[in-house]
């Protein structure tokens, strides 16, 4: 017989290798998968994890690493910081089109005027309309006691819903021939979120994602609230009674996650979206969940894990063009990776042991 | 002027999904176990049940297979929550991110082709809506008469207490989450079978979601689910009869209806339960927590 015991501590290597067992894993399960559905399993594997860093198209494809890592990151920074609270935001894809709702609405008010403060306006029209939407599910709950996690999923579909009336209704463009879908922004340089560095496919919303993997991990390391956060959320009592408030932490951590997916939000719009349609919402909300757990909610790994999420997106895309792959396959990838995470986990909060004879 | 008899059955028709959905998670819940996975099992259970009516032309058969899938793709939710010890929220999150993947992937082949339909049963309603109706009295009766519901209720209310008295509270809580996917399973098929008689990625639409607070809402007893389901029917019936009569609002902005209104009823209920001096809320005990025996 086997049994656990809870750590008390955990070493350092294993707190830094299961994240690394769990994508092992998801590898070899994922290649079953493919056996199964009837694909070369190495030949897959390779095209997903290796070929868009390294293969002959690499050149076309590693810039779009950063172009997809940014808005995760970005994204996962914000809810790691609740998370480690116990307070679950998985509504940020809501909050995220919310922002990029937000930011679009300044330009194309100002459109066609030159002016500079247009896209710093914009970029903080995004994190505000990010913020309020998360403030939605904060305030909810503080008042009333609602569940953050339900609400903040309901604003999800409410905030898909703007979209499309958006793109079909307020913010069509009227020099678009009936289509539905705003101006384009990239063709708005008073407005756009150009590519910074030719060839490496850096927008602002990469120098973002890395001025907010410092922030956080200032705030959780240094600063007085990431250490409330992090009480809170280990011995919640205890951090009652050394007069934390959950009621300031929620909006805390609601907000900020808000304001940083409202960010995202923005800068895709701006950037590599370039348009309000009714598909702005691409799922880096729900991945961004992902991203967090697989970098154990700290700044840090969240930044290995955006990069390691986002060359899933551009592998599961290769291998859609060269293998005739469903698309979904990522969806799925992405799905094992974080079951197998999870599973992993228990080997950083327990050590197991066999049961002695008593 | 609508007939507000045919409305009730419209009501009844579009309440069926979240109604099996939200009874499954009653007993997960009321078995201590939370379980986010109800999209993820709901859409499963639409594709498998889906697919299995389609390719035997029989839609009997469609909603066995649903129940079956939607039970078995919440088995890695148990063996994470119940032997690996996994935080329930993320556990259930992963379960929904994961079963709307393996949908989408396997539901490509699928997109395009129509269901078989079955006759309906009386008064014009399909089968699976009367069962749907039948089995809220049996699941009241289960948790509240039986001696088996006594023991998934003392599970769910004090898992400490429960294994002391020598119950397997693992055993009931797989037992409680395969009946949840089973139920979520079924829900998610009426959609795809007996309704939109179509396969598309996505389709259940947050219905999952709207059945999980549900449970919120119905204090966690099976008639509470029954009104939550139904005050959620109506106002999607209501919604799609405002579309059709061309009310000069978006479509887009009507469609959020449904959302915004289990919000508001969230609220209420959660409001109701915080300030209320009398009725608190009856959540069970150990709902969310891991449950460890040291011995």
């Amino acid at each position: 017989m086997i049994r656990l015991v809870p750590r008390t501590d955990t070493p350092a290597l294993l707190q830094g290798s299961t994240p690394v067992l769990a994508v092992l894993a998801t590898m070899l399960a994922g290649g079953l998968l493919f056996a199964i559905m009837g694909y070369d399993p190495v030949t897959a594997i390779r095209t997903i994890f290796w070929d868009p860093l390294f293969g002959p198209a690499a050149s076309y494809s590693r810039p779009q690493l950063l172009v997809k890592a940014a808005p995760l990151i970005l994204i996962a920074s914000g809810l790691a910081v609740g998370f480690r609270a116990g307070i679950w935001n998985i509504g940020a894809e809501g909050q995220y089109i919310i922002g990029a709702i937000c930011g679009a609405a300044v330009a194309l008010a100002a459109y066609p005027a030159p002016e500079m403060w247009i896209f710093p306006a914009m970029v903080i029209a995004g994190a505000a309309g990010g913020w309020a939407w998360g403030m939605i599910p904060a305030l909810l709950r503080n008042w009333f006691g609602a569940s953050e996690i339900l609400v903040s999923l309901m604003l999800v579909y409410v905030a898909q819903r703007i979209a499309a009336w958006m793109a079909f209704g307020p913010m069509k463009n009227p020099e678009g021939f009936g289509m539905p879908g705003s101006r384009n922004l990239q063709q708005y340089p008073a407005a756009a979120n150009p590519e910074l560095i030719v060839g490496t496919g850096a927008h602002w919303g990469v120098v973002a994602a890395v001025l907010a993997v410092l922030a956080t991990w200032f705030l959780m390391s240094r600063h007085i609230r990431g250490f409330h956060i992090r009480a809170a959320g280990t011995a919640p009592r205890a951090a009652r009674f050394a007069g934390v408030k959950p009621e300031t932490l929620v909006a805390f951590c609601l907000g900020l996650s808000g304001a940083l997916a409202g960010m995202a939000g923005l800068f895709e719009v701006a950037g590599p979206a370039g348009q309000i349609t009714d598909k702005i919402g691409v799922g880096y909300g729900f991945t961004a969940i992902i991203v967090a757990f697989l970098g154990r909610l700290h700044p840090l790994g969240i930044l290995l894990a955006g990069l390691l999420l986002a060359l899933t997106y551009i592998g599961g895309e290769l291998a859609q063009l060269t293998l005739n792959l469903p698309g979904a396959t990522v969806q799925v990838f992405q799905g094992m990776l974080l079951f197998f995470l999870l599973g992993f986990d228990l080997l950083t909060r327990y050590r197991i042991t066999r049961r002695i004879a008593a | 002027m609508i007939d507000p008899v045919a409305l009730f059955l419209m009501l009844l028709t579009a309440s069926t999904p979240i109604l099996f959905a939200a009874l499954g998670e009653l007993v997960a819940e009321r078995a201590g176990v939370l379980n986010l996975g109800v999209e993820g099992m709901m859409i499963t259970g639409a594709l498998a049940g889906f697919a299995a009516a389609y390719h035997s032309g029989n839609p009997v058969l469609g909603f066995a297979a649903a129940a079956l899938a939607g039970a078995l793709i919440a088995l890695p939710f148990a063996v994470l929550t119940q032997f690996l010890l996994s935080n329930q929220v993320a556990s259930g999150l992963a379960l929904t991110l994961f079963g709307l993947g393996l949908a989408a992937l396997f539901g490509k082949p699928m997109e395009g082709v129509k269901a078989p339909t079955m006759a309906p049963g009386p008064l014009g309603l399909h089968w699976i809506v009367w069962l749907g109706l039948l089995m809220v009295p049996l699941i009241w009766w289960f948790l509240n008469r039986s001696r088996a519901g006594l023991i998934l209720r003392g599970v769910g209310e004090n898992h400490d207490a429960a294994h002391a008295l020598g119950y397997d509270v693992r055993r009931v809580r797989i037992a409680a989450i395969a009946f949840g996917g089973a139920m979520a399973g079924i829900g998610g098929a009426f959609i795809s079978v007996a309704t939109v008689l179509q396969w598309t990625e996505g389709m259940t639409a947050g219905a999952g979601w709207i059945a999980l607070a549900i449970v919120v809402f119905s204090n966690w007893t099976a008639p509470g689910v029954l009104a939550g389901a139904w005050l959620f029917g109506g106002v999607t019936v209501l919604q799609l009869r405002l579309q059709a009569a061309g009310v000069r609002v978006p479509v887009q902005l009507l469609s959020m209806a449904p959302y915004l209104a289990t919000i508001v009823v969230l609220v209420a209920i959660s409001a109701r339960q915080k300030f209320s001096r009398r009725a608190g809320s009856t959540a069970p005990g150990s709902l969310g927590q891991d449950f460890h025996a040291l011995r």
